[in-house]
């Protein structure tokens, strides 16, 4: 072991910052302590001007930063000493930003007031500084939510400005991060907003943003909200129920899960931009690999009884009244998962291999979890425990603490797609299609892999990618969220994300093209490992 | 004989491959011996850990758990004999190993050809780990490595003028031949090259041999002299990387017969029973097709290894390699090739060579003049299928057809901008120009 040891020794110098980075870092720094020092109620004379500067200071310096980084080298891979940063790899740095973040993240969550939301008063602090803004849009004071979407936006925009000119020699890369940076804008940010102006009983609704990771979508609040717009809400239900239903598993049919995680969700729009530099900290390990199976299905399961409980919980038992009862509700659901299940084993039983085990596993638990639901309900609670602590429960532990506080707030410490990995219901369920019905795979090309793990190391799902490409056999995993940046980083072309037939995209393969015809075929008939 | 102790000299990826296909198809006792590494990692992405986009444990293509579960034994350790009469392995602390077989995987040691200073600190090849290593020691940074020196321009020397240049380390890059690796690339190509060397701000001298490497006072390498003229430029580090041979000092006095590599027939065995050698340490008596005797990339190891695991599991089965192919990257272009495209055409071939206005890409096809039948590409900056290509091989295509059918090889990513028609009619108008 001496020579690992020298190896790890010598951390080498991180790559210097040249002075025009340092001057876009300062400036961006700038910006941000303008935001500091409002969260700690300094009072600026005026909001408008110092939200601005704020803001601007902070998108300017990512702009002077990229530009400078990136455009006055050759295009190509830019990766060099990312290993040796202390922001991203786990250093001092990283360890500083995560701990801030989920510092934030904790503050937004659970004590907006520290930020400055009003009680029933005016705004102070930091949301008071965003008043103006909100006030444009929306006509409202700004909340913490809209603080948060705003930096959020911001964020997105600006970072995804400096991943364009990263990899300005790579058009997916740039096409598929202007949609995210188009949908976070027009459709998280801005229409929801204006929206608002137009008829502010509306619920706020994200129109991209589909049950389950919409978990509030399905609340009485929410629905009531809809219910009581009339056509446009009926609308917004119908939409609501329709994208989860058959927008979702077409897109996903013809494209993959990509089209939403790496092309329209939020979530994956920050993960791509603003977490662009921590993607390589993903864990590739097949202990990593276990816990995600585990846990991202879990809180699927999670998530369809808590939504189903929280639907149950206002439906009435008369069906006088209405037909749609709990027990009509009840039934259609398990009917529902039955035939989803049942049509998965009898035709893909196969592809699903040991997977199937845990899908069957899964199935039951959710089935066994809404009879007891089904028994033990009444109109406030379900499995005795009332039906809002169920919801809250959900979105404490999962919209909050995991989406939020762990998801983004450890994007340097775990990489910057835990949530969509680890966690997201919404990402098991189009993960699920992806792996069973869908055209979408990752090619490899023949033989030409060299093993040398760029792409596993890159993968920020945590794929070991490479594991197949030197193989030769295509990738096709449920947690693929078709970012390209294997296929991009690969020095090889080895690797290609592609939509093609059904027929013949899983090809277990134990050699890949180049050797003897008669030894290939001899071989991959085995297909074991 | 199920119970019989397989022993692999060399973790590569040809000892890992013959050991990982052994397993498959039986129970035998396997062990991988190699005095550089406790696991097998990817020899080409050392460049990666240098450059900071990988870190060593990311080179490793298997966990550590990997090894038991496949039951493959892994012991460390440099062998300095091997008595094949009493078949077994002798190492430099003096410990033995038996075997009942034994396949020799030592791949390669870069080439150093008695340049004065060529043992100083601070001169390496790089090849192996310890060689990173020393790089990493004399060329951590541009301050205490003002500049290095790189011989020989082949596809390693110029990794490492990449990786000196990712810590923005001045290089002067040596390159015996009139134009880079124009003894593989036609002309066209390799002279696309040199123009992006010289865009990476590298100090490419084309024509120039080493002299000397000078020492300082402490037995460290201060200065190069050049053959030409006399020049000597100072540097921190000298890599040596005019080309690689095979490793196999440590059976030179035994009764295995080597010539330059160990030297093996089609089914991969040594002139010794039951001894037998695969990947870059291997030399054939005579090269496969237009293929090398001794071929030393990475899939050929593979390959071997992948085939002699039949051999040694009771189904002989001679090393039959299908159609040349290989790629590597010149700093930020990909270079692929399929088929045989020499540098310059041969007797009764012709080239046709398209290159984009924008320097970086171009492709070169290589087809019988006569016939018309296709027998290669050479393709820079843009992506192609192995399996077309392959296909078309075998089934013989014409270089018009070949042309004609290109898209259907791109393998670039999506929304990438497509060249083929440009191809196709860059083509036509060579064709006419002839005709006319
Ligand atoms: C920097 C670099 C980049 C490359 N890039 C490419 C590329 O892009 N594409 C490509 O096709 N090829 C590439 N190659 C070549 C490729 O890596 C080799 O062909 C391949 O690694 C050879 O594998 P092998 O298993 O035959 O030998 P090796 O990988 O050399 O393994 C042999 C092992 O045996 C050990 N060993 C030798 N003798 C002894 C002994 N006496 N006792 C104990 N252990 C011993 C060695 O230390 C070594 O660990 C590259 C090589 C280098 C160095
Ligand atoms: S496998 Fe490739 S495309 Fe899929 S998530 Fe990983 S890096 Fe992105
Ligand atoms: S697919 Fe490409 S990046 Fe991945 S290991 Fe193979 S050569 Fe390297």
């Amino acid at each position: 072991m001496s020579i690992q040891q020298s190896m790890s020794l010598a951390t080498p110098d991180a790559p210097a910052l040249s002075t025009v980075q340092k001057i876009g870092v300062s400036q961006s720094v700038v910006g941000l302590v303008i935001l500091l020092l409002a969260t700690f109620n300094v009072n600026f004379p005026n909001k408008t001007l110092f939200l601005c500067l704020a803001l601007g200071l902070i998108s300017l310096g990512v702009i002077v930063f990229s530009r400078d980084a990136y455009l006055k080298k050759l295009p190509g891979i830019k990766n060099d000493g990312v290993w040796f940063r202390s922001s991203t790899s786990r250093g001092v740095l990283g360890w500083a930003t995560g701990i801030f973040l989920t510092a934030f993240y904790i503050v937004l969550y659970f004590y907006p007031a520290y930020l400055g939301l009003g009680d029933n008063a005016p705004n102070t602090g930091l949301v008071a500084l965003f008043d103006p803004l909100s006030q444009l849009l929306s006509g409202r004071p700004a909340s913490q939510w809209f603080v948060y979407g705003t930096l959020y936006t911001v964020l997105i925009l600006v970072f995804g400005y400096k991943f364009i000119l990263k990899y300005r020699h790579n058009r997916y890369e740039q096409i598929r991060t202007v949609s995210v940076m188009f949908f976070q804008l027009g459709f998280a940010y801005l229409i929801p907003e204006f929206m608002y102006r137009m008829n502010s009983t509306l619920p706020y609704y994200d129109l991209k943003n589909v049950w389950p990771l919409n978990y509030y979508f399905f609340d009485d609040w929410s629905i009531q909200g809809f219910l009581a717009n009339g056509n446009i809400g009926l609308a917004f239900i119908f939409f609501g129920v329709f994208s989860t239903f058959v927008i979702t598993p077409v897109l996903t049919y013809k494209f993959g899960k990509r089209w939403y995680c790496s092309w329209v969700c939020g979530c994956g729009g920050l993960a791509e931009t603003a977490g662009d530099s921590y993607r390589q900290l993903s864990s590739k390990t097949m202990v990593a690999w276990n816990i995600e199976r585990w846990l991202i299905h879990t809180v699927l399961v999670f998530s369809i009884v808590m939504t189903t409980g929280v639907i149950y919980s206002y439906l009435g038992t008369d069906s006088a009244q209405s037909w749609f009862t709990k027990g009509v509700f009840i039934s259609f659901v398990i009917g529902f998962l039955s035939v989803v299940f049942a049509a998965t084993m009898i035709f893909k039983h196969k592809e699903l291999g040991k997977d199937a085990k845990f899908g069957a596993i899964g199935f039951g638990l959710t089935i066994a979890a809404l009879l007891v639901l089904f028994f033990t309900g009444t109109t406030n609670e379900v499995f005795f425990i009332k039906s809002t602590t169920v919801r809250t429960a959900y979105g404490f532990y999962i919209g909050s603490i995991f989406s939020g506080v762990i998801g983004t707030g450890l994007y340097p410490l775990l990489g910057n797609r835990s949530w969509c990995r680890f966690g997201c219901p919404m990402a098991a369920i189009l993960g699920f299609q992806q792996r069973l019905f869908s055209k979408f795979r990752i090619t490899t090309n023949g033989g030409q892999c060299i093993s040398c793990g760029n792409c596993s190391t890159f993968c920020e799902m945590g794929i070991d990618v490479r594991a197949y490409a030197q193989k030769g056999e295509n990738i096709i995993r449920s947690s693929c969220v078709g970012c390209g940046i294997c296929a991009a980083v690969c020095p090889r072309g080895v690797l290609k994300l592609e939509n093609g037939g059904m027929d013949g995209r899983i090809n277990p393969t134990q050699i890949p093209l180049g050797n003897d015809l008669a030894l290939m075929d001899l071989m991959n008939l085995l297909r074991t490992e | 004989m199920e119970n019989e102790h397989i022993v692999i000299l060399g973790n590569g990826i040809s000892g890992v491959s013959v050991a990982r296909h052994i397993r498959k198809l039986s129970d035998k006792k396997i062990t991988i011996v190699s005095g550089e590494s406790d696991y097998f990692f990817s020899r080409t992405a050392l460049m990666y850990v240098y450059m900071g986009h990988m870190k060593f444990e990311h080179t490793q293509p298997y966990e550590a758990y990997f090894w038991k579960k496949n039951r493959i034994e892994l012991k460390k350790g440099w062998v300095s004999e091997v008595q094949t009469a009493q078949k077994v392995l002798i190492f430099e602390d003096g410990t033995t190993l038996k075997y009942d077989r034994l396949v020799i995987a030592t791949g390669s040691k870069p080439n150093k050809f008695g340049w004065p200073g060529q043992d100083l600190k601070g001169v390496t090849g790089m090849y192996h780990k310890q060689e990173l290593e020393a790089i990493e020691a004399y060329a951590p940074n541009n301050q205490i490595c003002k500049r290095a020196v790189i011989v020989g321009g082949g596809l390693i020397g110029i990794e490492l003028a990449e990786m000196m240049s990712s810590r923005k380390i001045p290089v002067t890059f040596l390159v015996r031949e009139s134009s880079f690796w124009n003894g593989v690339l036609p002309a066209g190509e390799s002279e696309m090259i040199n123009r992006h060397i010289f865009n990476h701000h590298i100090d490419l001298r084309l024509n120039t041999n080493l002299k000397e490497i000078t020492s300082d006072e402490n037995g460290r390498v201060k200065s190069v002299i050049l053959q030409e003229t006399g020049e000597e430029i100072p540097c921190g580090l000298v890599g040596l990387t005019a080309g690689v041979s095979p490793n196999i000092d440590v059976f030179k006095d035994s009764e295995i017969e080597t010539k330059r590599g160990v030297l093996v027939n089609r089914f991969l065995e040594t002139n010794i029973e039951s001894v037998y050698a695969i990947g870059d340490c291997a030399e054939q008596h005579e090269g496969i097709g237009e293929r090398r005797p001794i071929e030393a990339v990475w899939y050929t190891g593979r390959m071997m290894g992948e085939t002699l695991a039949q051999t040694i599991c009771d189904n002989r089965i001679a090393y039959k390699p299908g159609h040349w192919f290989n790629s590597a990257k010149f700093f930020d272009i990909e270079y692929q090739t399929y088929g045989w495209v020499f540098s310059k055409p041969r007797e009764g071939e012709a080239h046709f060579h398209w290159k984009h206005a924008d320097d970086t890409k171009c492709v070169t096809v290589c087809y019988d003049s006569s016939s018309r039948r296709f027998l290669g590409i050479n393709t820079f900056g843009i992506r192609m299928r192995h399996q077309v290509f392959d296909t078309w091989l075998n089934e013989r295509r014409d270089v018009d057809y070949v042309i004609e059918n290109l898209c259907d090889a791109n393998f670039d990513p999506e929304f990438f901008k497509h060249f083929e028609s440009d191809i196709i009619s860059a083509f036509k108008n060579e064709a006419q120009v002839e005709a006319a």
